[in-house]
C-alpha cells in the first residue's frame, strides 16, 4: 500500500473505532485516536502476521500493553480479516468475547492485557524465546506514556538490555496525557529518551501520526545490534477530531449524538481532502 | 521390609524439586527455569551449571519474573518460574492472575521456602497467605507436596500440564510417607493411613506432624485417618466427604493462615453437602508469627504431634 492509501486507511479506522465506541457506549476514545496510525503501519507494513499465519511459531508478535485502547486494535484486526468485522457490533455487550480490554478469545490477540505494566515483560519472554531458538521473528509492544509509571516496565527494560534483545521493540504512545492530566503533572517522565538509553536501549523519536516516518523507523529495527529498540512516538491524544485533541476529558469519554456527528463530519472532510 | 510411613527420613522437597527439574531439562531443552536471583535458595546452582542455556535470570524482580515466564511459555517453552513463595505470590499476584491464569499460559509457578520455612527471618519472608490469595484466581492448580515422592511427581505432572500450576514447598528434610508403587495424580488425595475415629486432612509439611499425632492417639485407642491433601485446588471433595462421613471428627492442618486455605475449603465442601461433623481448622491465627524456626512456629500454634493430638481429643470431647 502507498503512503496515501495508508493515510486514507487511518481515517477509515478512526471512523470505525468511533462507530464501535458510540455503539458500545464505552471506550477509550482519546488513546485509540492517538495510537491508530501506529497500529495501521504495524499491521499493514511491518508485522509478518496474518489470520493464516497467526498460529505459526515464526510469526511476528504484537502485544498491546496499553490494553485500554482495545477499540483501535479490534478495528485493525477486523480489517485484516482476523474475524468478521460485524463481530464488533457486540463490543462490550453481555456474553461477548469482545471485552473492553484485549483477550486471546479474540483471534489475533497475542495476550490478555488491560492492567498496565504487563505487556513489556511478556514481550521480553517472547523475544528471549526467539533468541534461544534462533528464530527470526520480531516482537513489538505498545505502551502508553502514563503506563511507564508502573515499575514493572523498568524491571523488564533492564532484562531486555541484559539479554541483548534487539528483536524486541517498545513503542511508546507519547501523547503526554493520562486520565488525571498531563504526564508532567501526574508523574514526570522526562527526559524519557535518556532514560531508555540509560537502561541500554537504542532509541528513536518519531511523529506517531506520520505514516512515512513511522514506516521508516519501525521498518529498520534493530537500530543497533544487541540493543532493544525504543520508539518514542510523539502523538496527540484524540488525534483527528478537533474538539477531542489534547483534551484529557476524552480519555474514556463517549461522544453524544451531536459530538459523534461532528466527529464523523470532520473525518469525512479529511477523507475528501486526502483523496482529492 | 514392610514400609512404615514416616519412619525413614528423606531429603528436603526443595532438593528433590531441583533434581527432578534437572532430569526433565536434560531430556528436553525447552524446559526452562526462570529465577529472581533465587538460584542459590532454589538449589538450582547445579541446574545452572549443567544446562546453562536453560536458565533465565531476571534479578530480584518478581513481577518481571512471572511476565517473562508467561512470554516464554507462549513461545513453546516449558517454564518453571522459581522464587520464594512469599514474594512470588504477593509481589507478582497481578502477573499470576493476568499474565498466567487469565491468559491461560501454562507456567509452572514454584514457590520455594513456602509457609514459615524461613522461620526466624520473620513475616516478610513467610508465605501464609498464598493459598488464600491464589484459590480465588481462576485456572490455577495448586499443589503442596508432603514428601519427596509427592514433590517429584508434582514437578513431573506440572511439566506435562497445559494449564497453569502453583507448587509450594519448604526446605526441611521430610520423612517418606508413601509406600513404593503409590500413584500420584493432581486432584486426588493420598491416604497415608486409614482410620475411623479422627480424620486428619493435612497438606504439605504438616502431614508429618498429623501422622505423628495419629500415632499418639492410637496409643489411646483411637483409630485415625491421615490424608495428604496435596492438591488444594481443585480439591478432592470425595476424599473430604468420605473422611467426614466415615470418621467421627475431622481436623484440617496446613502451614498457612486459617483464613482461606485448606481448612476453609474443606469446611465449605462439608457445609454445602449438609454434612455436620466435629471439625477444627488448624493453621496460623490472625497474627504475625512468633519468632522461631519452622518447627518451633509449628509447635507454638499446635501443629505438632502433641498439639494436634490434644486438638483431636478436645474436639471429640466437646464437639462429638
Amino acid at each position: 500500500m502507498t503512503d496515501l492509501e495508508l493515510k486514507i486507511q487511518s481515517i477509515r479506522y478512526r471512523q470505525k473505532l468511533l462507530e464501535c465506541i458510540k455503539r458500545a457506549g464505552a471506550g477509550h476514545t482519546g488513546g485509540d485516536l492517538s495510537c491508530i496510525d501506529i497500529l495501521n503501519v504495524l499491521y499493514s507494513r511491518i508485522l509478518k502476521v496474518s489470520p493464516e499465519t497467526f498460529d505459526e511459531p515464526g510469526r511476528d508478535r504484537y502485544i498491546q500493553s496499553k490494553g485500554h485502547s482495545v477499540e483501535a486494535l479490534y478495528v485493525v484486526l477486523g480489517d485484516m480479516g482476523f474475524f468478521p468485522e460485524c463481530d464488533l457490533e457486540t463490543l462490550c455487550q453481555y456474553g461477548t468475547h469482545y471485552v473492553g480490554h484485549p483477550t486471546r478469545k479474540v483471534q489475533g490477540v497475542e495476550q490478555n492485557t488491560g492492567a498496565l505494566g504487563h505487556g513489556l515483560a511478556f514481550g521480553v519472554g517472547v523475544a528471549l524465546a526467539g533468541k534461544m531458538d534462533g528464530a527470526t521473528y520480531r516482537t513489538f509492544t505498545l505502551l502508553g506514556d502514563g503506563e511507564l509509571a508502573e515499575g514493572s516496565n523498568w524491571e523488564s527494560m533492564m532484562t531486555a538490555a541484559h539479554y541483548r534483545l534487539d528483536n524486541l521493540t517498545a513503542i511508546i504512545d507519547r501523547n503526554t496525557l493520562q486520565i488525571s492530566g498531563p504526564t508532567h503533572e501526574v508523574c514526570d517522565l522526562e527526559p524519557l529518551e535518556d532514560k531508555f538509553r540509560a537502561f541500554g536501549w537504542s532509541v528513536r523519536a518519531v511523529d506517531g501520526h506520520d505514516i512515512t516516518n513511522l514506516s521508516e523507523t519501525l521498518g529498520t529495527t534493530p537500530f543497533e545490534t544487541g540493543r532493544p529498540n525504543a520508539v518514542i512516538a510523539r502523538t496527540v491524544k484524540g488525534k483527528g477530531i478537533s474538539f477531542m485533541e489534547n483534551d484529557v476529558t476524552w480519555h474514556h469519554r463517549v461522544p453524544n449524538d451531536e459530538q459523534y456527528e461532528r466527529a464523523q463530519q470532520e473525518l469525512k472532510a479529511q477523507l475528501a481532502e486526502v483523496t482529492s | 521390609m514392610r514400609f512404615v510411613a514416616g519412619s525413614e527420613l528423606g531429603r528436603a522437597n526443595l532438593e528433590v524439586f531441583s533434581e527432578t527439574l534437572l532430569s526433565l531439562a536434560r531430556k528436553d531443552r525447552n524446559v526452562i527455569a526462570v529465577t529472581s536471583d533465587s538460584r542459590g535458595s532454589g538449589k538450582l546452582t547445579p541446574f545452572a551449571e549443567a544446562v546453562p542455556g536453560q536458565v533465565v535470570e531476571v534479578g530480584i524482580a518478581e513481577q518481571n519474573l512471572v511476565g517473562v515466564a508467561a512470554g516464554l511459555a507462549s513461545a513453546g517453552k516449558i517454564v518453571f518460574a522459581v522464587s520464594p513463595a512469599s514474594f512470588l505470590t504477593a509481589r507478582a499476584l497481578e502477573q499470576i492472575k493476568n499474565d498466567v491464569c487469565y491468559s491461560d499460559r501454562p507456567v509452572k509457578l514454584i514457590g520455594i521456602s513456602a509457609g514459615v520455612s524461613y522461620g526466624a527471618l520473620g513475616s516478610t519472608h513467610h508465605a501464609t497467605h498464598d493459598l488464600a490469595a491464589l484459590r480465588a484466581i481462576d485456572n490455577l492448580t495448586m499443589i503442596v507436596p508432603a514428601d519427596n515422592f509427592e514433590t517429584a511427581e508434582a514437578v513431573k505432572s506440572a511439566a506435562r500440564m497445559s494449564q497453569p500450576v502453583y507448587i509450594r514447598f519448604g526446605k526441611r528434610s521430610l520423612p517418606h510417607l508413601h509406600a513404593p508403587g503409590a500413584r500420584f495424580q493432581p486432584g486426588q488425595a493420598l491416604l497415608v493411613q486409614d482410620g475411623t475415629d479422627v480424620a486428619f486432612i493435612a497438606t504439605g509439611e504438616t502431614v508429618q506432624p498429623a501422622l505423628m499425632a495419629a500415632r499418639e492417639l492410637e496409643g489411646h485407642g483411637l483409630s485415625c485417618r491421615v490424608i495428604s491433601m496435596h492438591t488444594v485446588k481443585p480439591l478432592d471433595t470425595d476424599a473430604v466427604v468420605a473422611a467426614a462421613t466415615q470418621c467421627r471428627a475431622v481436623v484440617t492442618v496446613e502451614e498457612h493462615s486459617v483464613f482461606g486455605g485448606l481448612g476453609e475449603a474443606c469446611a465449605a465442601v462439608l457445609m454445602q453437602a449438609g454434612i455436620h461433623v466435629p471439625f477444627k481448622i488448624v493453621g496460623f491465627p490472625d497474627e504475625y508469627m512468633v519468632t522461631g524456626g519452622q518447627l518451633e512456629i509449628f509447635g507454638h500454634y499446635g501443629i505438632s504431634a502433641s498439639g494436634l493430638a490434644q486438638t483431636a481429643q478436645t474436639l471429640r470431647k466437646n464437639g462429638g
